[in-house]
Parts: structure tokens; sequence; C-alpha cells
């Protein structure tokens, strides 16, 4: 059997990100090639943020699953640079994280230099309202926010522009 | 080469021992969200920490890991900015010293972006997409802290002016920040110095505080001669490797 790049893509669609398991690692733009020598396997992957606890996690969730569907040489690379953006982020990646209650992030480019700067409008996960105020810049994991719906009183996470 | 590794342990010291410190609020925010916050930035440091020392373990050649670079080498062998080492205290200690830090980081990576070390390069491109929170994080608290109460002006005026005299030494160039800019890989500090001032200048304008005008400098933190901060800061951070050596979980 003739194995493409295109079919391994596929199988990584099955590793699941481990702090956001309804997004796989290709919705999140975590993968960022897939190289094929012969019978050996490249994956190269690159992490959200510099301290993503979970690279080591993928790294090992990779080499099982592609082992298990019987690829025995399986080496995965993380490289930095280009840094990592939200904007890599999937349409059906963003519509999983809204059916699980996670805001996603809005539009693309922001300035994140600017102090006091005024907040976005985040629809709320829960009701689609936008009335919704930001409780805290940094959230559960480095890439999240917290907000609070004023309207269906719900608190809820949202993904950050990054 | 040897320079090389003393650069690069520059910069991986300041992140992991600045990520250290902040980690040690994790639980003892003065607030929930401020909590998290502190908490969030560590973890950034502590992974371009990561990064850093991986490439230093590289350098270096002699089969070392990133964790035996963070956790077997004795206080002196540490090449961080004395400013970074020193104790949480209170909320206003612990915002000054971010943000004199954040105010010299950010330029500092956004010129290492562009150096002709790839690898350096990359580490830099990445982090300086993080540390733009930390500088608008901290700039925000001491605006807050400032121009808030009586108390937080104090407090926060005593803060910034205790901290200020070593402030000196991120700016001065070590025999490995002359030597990597000689050859195109480190940042020209005397570049850094005025984007430095300049945003110093203007938060503490807007905070309404008032610049220290203390003229001397403590310094030698980038030749391993630290305050005594350090030596408690490790005996607790590597306490675990130095008990059960080579310890994983």
């Amino acid at each position: 059997m003739v194995v493409t790049k295109e079919h391994i893509w596929s199988l990584l669609e099955e590793v699941c990100d481990p702090e956001i398991p309804v997004l796989t690692i290709v919705d999140l733009g975590i993968v960022r090639d897939v190289k094929i020598n012969d019978d050996a396997l490249e994956v190269v992957i690159t992490p959200t943020y510099s301290g993503c606890p979970a690279m080591n996690m993928i790294e090992v969730n990779i080499k099982a699953l592609l082992q298990e569907k019987g690829f025995e040489k399986v080496t995965v690379t993380t490289v930095l640079s280009p840094a990592w953006t939200t904007d890599w982020l999937s349409d059906a990646g963003r519509e999983k994280l809204r059916a699980y209650g996670i805001a996603p992030p809005q539009g693309s480019s922001e300035d994140k230099t600017a102090l006091f700067q005024d907040e976005k409008e985040v629809p709320c996960p829960q009701c689609n309202s936008i009335n919704t105020k930001m409780t805290s810049q940094f959230g559960s994991t480095a890439c999240k926010s917290l907000y609070k719906c004023k309207d269906c009183l719900e608190p809820f996470d949202y993904f950050k522009c990054h | 080469m040897s320079k090389k590794l003393d650069y690069i342990l520059q910069l991986a010291d300041n992140a992991m021992i600045l990520g250290h410190r902040l980690s040690e609020l994790c639980g003892h925010g003065p607030i929930l969200e401020q909590d998290m916050a502190v908490t969030n930035i560590a973890l950034d440091l502590i992974g371009q920490a990561r990064s850093l020392y991986q490439y230093a373990a590289e350098v270096e050649g002699q089969g070392r890991s990133e964790d035996d670079m963070a956790f077997m080498r004795d206080a002196w062998k540490f090449k961080n900015a004395l400013l970074v080492e020193y104790p949480n205290k209170d909320f206003a200690y612990t915002i000054a010293r971010q943000f004199l830090f954040d105010a010299y980081n950010y330029p500092f990576y956004k010129l290492l972006a562009e150096s002709k070390d790839q690898t350096l390069a990359a580490i830099a491109e990445k982090s300086l997409k993080e540390v733009t929170y930390h500088l608008r994080y901290s700039s925000e608290w001491m605006i807050r802290l400032g121009d808030g109460t009586e108390e937080s002006h104090q407090r926060i005026q005593t803060a910034l002016n205790e901290l200020w005299m070593y402030t000196g030494e991120l700016l001065e160039a070590s025999e490995a920040d002359t030597a990597m800019l000689a050859e195109g890989i480190g940042v020209d500090l005397a570049k850094i110095a005025p984007l430095w001032h300049q945003k110093v200048d203007e938060i503490l304008s807007i905070a309404t505080l008032e610049k220290p005008e203390v003229k001397w400098m403590q310094k030698g933190g980038k030749i391993g001669s630290h305050t005594e901060h350090l030596g408690f800061l490790l005996a607790e951070m590597q306490y675990l490797q130095r008990a059960y050596p080579g310890q994983e979980w």
C-alpha cells in the first residue's frame, strides 16, 4: 500500500487536544507538516504557547496512534517558527468550540500593546447574547480568558486571539 | 562557544527564575483572577526557559538535559539578573518587578527575533507574543496601583524605589552580550536602553509615580554574583532533584 500524506493527515484527526478534547490537533493547527521517507514518518508540530503542558502528551498520543495503525518508525519534531496563531484554527474547530461552551476567537488581529483596550464583542456560547463582560484576561489555560454573560448569567471561557 | 552558552543561559535563567518566583504565588494571589494571571505568566516564562535550556544543553554538547540545566547547577552558575530573583514580598513588589523586567524583555525579544542564530530567533518570535501580554498586564497594574488609593500609591512607589537599583545591569553589556552582539547573534543593549526608559517614563507618568533618583546600581547577576535571595529560591526549586537525582514521574 502506498502511504500518502493525506492519509496520515486524516489519521491525525483522531488525536485530540488533551486540554480541549473536542478539538483535534489538526483543528487547532498544531500539526504543521507530515513527511514520509520510505517506511519512516515524521510529524512536525508546534506549541500553542511556550508553556503548553500538553505538548509531551500530544507527542506520545501521535506516536501511539500511528504505531497502532501499523507505522513502526515515527518521529515527532517540534518547531517554534512560524509562531502559532489562532488564525490557524479551522472553521470546523471554531464551531466545535462553540458547541462545547467555549467562545471561539473573534476576528484575527488586535493591538496587544494597547492598555485598557476596549473589549471585543464576544457572543455568549450559551444564549448568543453579546451583552457579555470579561472578568479576567487570563483563564484556566494560557489560551483562554474568562467572560460572563450578563443576560443568561453563565460564566464562560473565551479562546483569545493570539 | 562558551560565550554563546553564557548568553543563552542569561536569557534562560531570567525566564526560569522569574517564572519560579511567580509560581510561588500559585494559590496565594491577592484575588483569584490575579492568582491565575501571575501563574499564567509563570507558565509562559517556564515554557520559554525550557526552549532556551534545551538549546543551551545542545550548544554545550555534553549530553546534559534541560532539567540538568535548571535543577543541577548551583547559584553561582546562574546568570539571571538580580531583579528577577527579588522576593515577591507584597503585590506591589511583584508588579513593579514584573513591569521593570517586561519593559526590558519586550524590546529585547523584538530585536532578538532578527538574530542570525535561527534557534534564538525562533524562540524570540514565539516568546514575543507572550511577553506582549505580560507587559500590558504589568503596565495596567502599575497604573491601577499608582493612580489608585493613597495606600496603593505609596506602596507601589516604595517597591519601585527599592527595586530601582537592580535595573542597571539589565542594560549593561556583559562579556557574553558584547561577544554575541559582535557575531550578529545577540541584541544591542544600547538600542534597548532608550526604549526601556521611554516605556518606564510613559507608564510612571500615567501612574502618577516618581521615577527614582537612585544613581547607584547593584549588579553581578550576569556573572553569577547573586543576592542572598537566589540560594533560598534554588533550595526550594531544586530540592527534589537534589534529594532524588534523576527522579521522574
